[in-house]
């Protein structure tokens, strides 16, 4: 491994070395961002300098907001961040592994009620272990969640496409009906119970403390989570793991063929992806403090995949992007009212806000993906090669 | 044991329902290789169309109606969202019918409002005896009315021009192309019947308890369906449907006493149940063809 990835002067050839073509992790030539002289260049965390640079000045932004916005705006932002983590997830097993799963919903609903029944005070009407601590049930929910995504693999691995898609719906479904009658794990349907608490060190994030309000602490959480895992996920897909996947997506049998393990491969996709979804699950609740069973629904399903595709398919930033647009959906559609007379907020008359936004999710996926395939990172794309080239730009 | 019977022509009464659900999916899907997720929505708008229709025009036309009415939205959906997308990998336009799916079904609710509707059919919760056993009239309405369309249905598949034009294209599109099958209409007609038998069946959903807006969820028992009865096989979408209901009923009716540990209502989700255990032992259902891998 080590051999491959660090190649030395030594072991190139004479020209090379005569010619002083740099190495292993020297300095590019300057002015040209895209001329890789070593592999590891090429498969870099963020290969250009203008990424390391934006994402730093992006990721400092985003913290700086947490001063500047109000406390509503830090809530939904902290919401979009925490889905954002679910769609990374889900982008692994459908964007980069191209294994479509229907069945997300299910994922997040086990990692949000095994962070709940972790952190809930014990002898309550619900299941309660008292380990209010973040560090110790956001990892275990995330692993209850991959557990859950390991045992469904078996089944993933032997199907293929559409029935695969159908069988992860299936999985929604069951689990739906599961949460509803347990009432001792989730309090029944309409009930529900008190969700993950998040405590950090002995500091409640979710009351209003010396460090900060409520939603400041909750923002800053989702958002340090939120880096973390958009960086794990980028880092998995330049890696060999995230190779396999691509390749799998591609052509599976050609992937087998060349070496990767089918089985696997699909099921470290499913692991992994269940993983994001878990932990997503369990953060996303601690903001509001109730999980209802009645939200693991089919919806919320469709709606991480309205985010991987509006944002883009197999590529991070997309993911999280998209999560962002879709969850600041709403609170556009919320303040509809307002500006268009006709369209009501009230959810008996029949234009209602509810209406326009659920027929936003359906319009918004089919008009991406006949339009803009490549979702919001795709629009990204076009707007950057047309500023690389002008003024000559065709 | 009379119970039992009972139960068991109760579960073939909705099991056809799932049938004709299902058939739906698998014309669509031998036609365009795509499953259409857009069924639920389009079972839901025709029972809502018979549920106006029938207060004008009396039941037996409005079904009439409104079926031919929802192939007809069916074909438009099929022109303006699908055609477009001929090339286009599978799932984005799984993806893409799901989507019309949440918009159509949007509109529909509009229409249905917070209360249930009355489909004004003659059955309602009528029962007669067939011999010793007493069941209700609308099982044995659903169960006639499904051979009967089914039975149309293969004959047309088997005996007429368009019939064979859309199996030669569902075998292989381009050689049928080739010879002169018009695929485009292959794909319309494919949309257009499952039009046609979602709206059949969202009558039959809606007779005696009526529609509501959460109707469209029996809708998805049918992918249950086809999936045991292999993705591609009319045959096998007939005989998972029927198989669905009826196990589905026979839970209904006995799980409660002999096994109470599994939940209340544990009979909607025993289609899901169904499938997994099938799809453990054959992974392309009972009926369905073996995909064959070629490097």
């Amino acid at each position: 491994m080590s051999e491959r990835e660090t190649p030395t002067k030594e072991r190139l050839p004479p020209e090379s070395r005569a010619l002083d073509i740099p190495t292993g992790r020297s300095r590019r030539p300057r002015g040209r961002p895209l001329l890789y002289t070593a592999y590891n260049q090429d498969m870099a965390l963020l290969d250009t300098r203008a990424k390391k640079v934006w994402t730093a000045v992006l990721v400092l932004a985003a913290f700086g907001l947490s001063v500047v916005l109000a406390d509503r705006s830090l809530e939904v932002l902290a919401g979009a961040y925490v889905l954002a983590i679910g769609a990374i997830g889900l982008n692994i097993v459908t964007g980069y592994a191209g294994q479509v799963s229907l069945g997300h919903a299910f994922f997040v609903a086990i990692g949000a009620y095994t962070g709940a029944a972790l952190s809930a005070p014990p002898g309550g009407r619900t299941i309660g272990l008292g380990l209010a601590e973040i560090w110790i049930w956001l990892p275990v929910a995330g692993l209850a969640a991959a557990l859950a995504g390991v045992l469904v693999a078996p089944l993933a691995t032997r199907l293929r496409g559409l029935y695969l898609a159908v069988v992860t719906l299936g999985l929604v479904f069951l689990g739906e009906h599961v949460f509803k009658e347990w009432d001792a794990l989730t309090g029944g349907p309409g009930v529900g119970r008190s969700a993950a608490v998040p405590q950090l060190f002995g500091v409640r994030l979710d009351q209003d403390g010396p460090l900060g309000t409520r939603e400041q602490l909750l923002y800053l959480l989702m958002l340090t989570a939120l880096v973390l895992f958009a960086l794990a996920a980028r880092n998995l897909a330049r890696s060999r793991i995230g190779r396999a996947f691509m390749a799998i997506r591609d052509r599976d049998i050609a992937a087998e063929v060349m070496g990767v393990p089918l089985t696997r491969y699909k099921v470290l996709a499913f692991g992994i992806s269940s993983f994001y979804a878990g932990c997503a699950g369990a953060l996303l609740y601690s903001i509001t403090g109730f999980v209802e069973p009645g939200s693991f629904s089919l919806l919320l399903s469709v709606q991480f995949i309205a985010m991987v595709l509006i944002g883009g398919v197999a590529t991070v930033s997309g993911a999280i992007a998209g999560a962002l647009f879709i969850s600041l959906l709403q609170p556009l559609t919320r303040s509809l009212p307002a500006l268009v007379p006709f369209v009501s907020g009230d959810t008996t008359v029949t234009p209602n806000v509810f209406q326009v936004e659920t027929v936003l999710y359906g319009l918004l996926i089919i008009l991406f993906l006949v339009f803009e395939p490549r979702g919001l990172f795709g629009i990204w794309i076009r707007v950057r090669a047309y500023w690389k080239a002008w003024p000559f730009s065709y | 044991m009379k119970g039992v019977l009972e139960s068991v022509i109760r579960g073939l009464g909705n099991g056809s329902v799932y049938a004709l659900l299902a058939l739906g999916f698998v014309i669509i899907y031998k036609a365009t290789r795509v499953i259409s997720f857009a069924q639920p929505s389009l079972m839901l708008a025709g029972a809502v169309a018979v549920s106006y229709l029938a207060e004008v025009t009396g039941f037996y036309s409005a079904v009439l109606l409104a079926a031919l009415l929802i192939a007809g939205v069916a074909l438009a959906i099929e022109r303006i969202a699908i055609r477009p997308m001929v090339g286009r990998p599978v799932f984005v336009v799984a993806i893409i019918t799901l989507g019309i799916d949440v918009v159509v079904r949007v509109v529909v609710n509009a229409f249905i409002g917070r209360d249930v509707r009355q489909m004004g059919d003659p059955w309602g919760f009528t029962q007669v005896s067939l011999g010793p056993l007493v069941v209700q009239t609308r099982w044995l309405a659903m169960l006639a009315v499904t051979a009967v369309l089914v039975g149309l249905l293969f004959a047309f598949f088997r005996f007429t021009r368009y019939g064979l034009a859309m199996r030669a294209a569902a075998f292989d599109q381009e050689t049928a192309l080739a010879q002169g099958v018009s695929v485009g209409m292959v794909f319309a007609l494919s949309w257009g019947f499952a039009g046609f038998l979602a709206a059949i069946a969202g009558m039959f959903v809606g007779t005696g308890q009526g529609v509501e807006q959460l109707t469209w969820i029996i809708a998805l028992k049918a992918l249950p369906a086809i999936i045991v009865g292999g993705l591609d096989s009319l045959g096998g979408a007939v005989v998972g449907g029927l198989a669905i209901g009826v196990v589905e009923s026979l839970f209904q009716s006995y799980q409660g006493e002999l096994a109470p540990w599994l939940g209340q209502n544990f009979a909607v989700v025993t289609p899901y149940v169904v499938m997994l255990v099938v799809l453990l032992v054959r992974p392309y259902g009972l009926f369905g063809t073996r995909e064959v891998e070629r490097v």
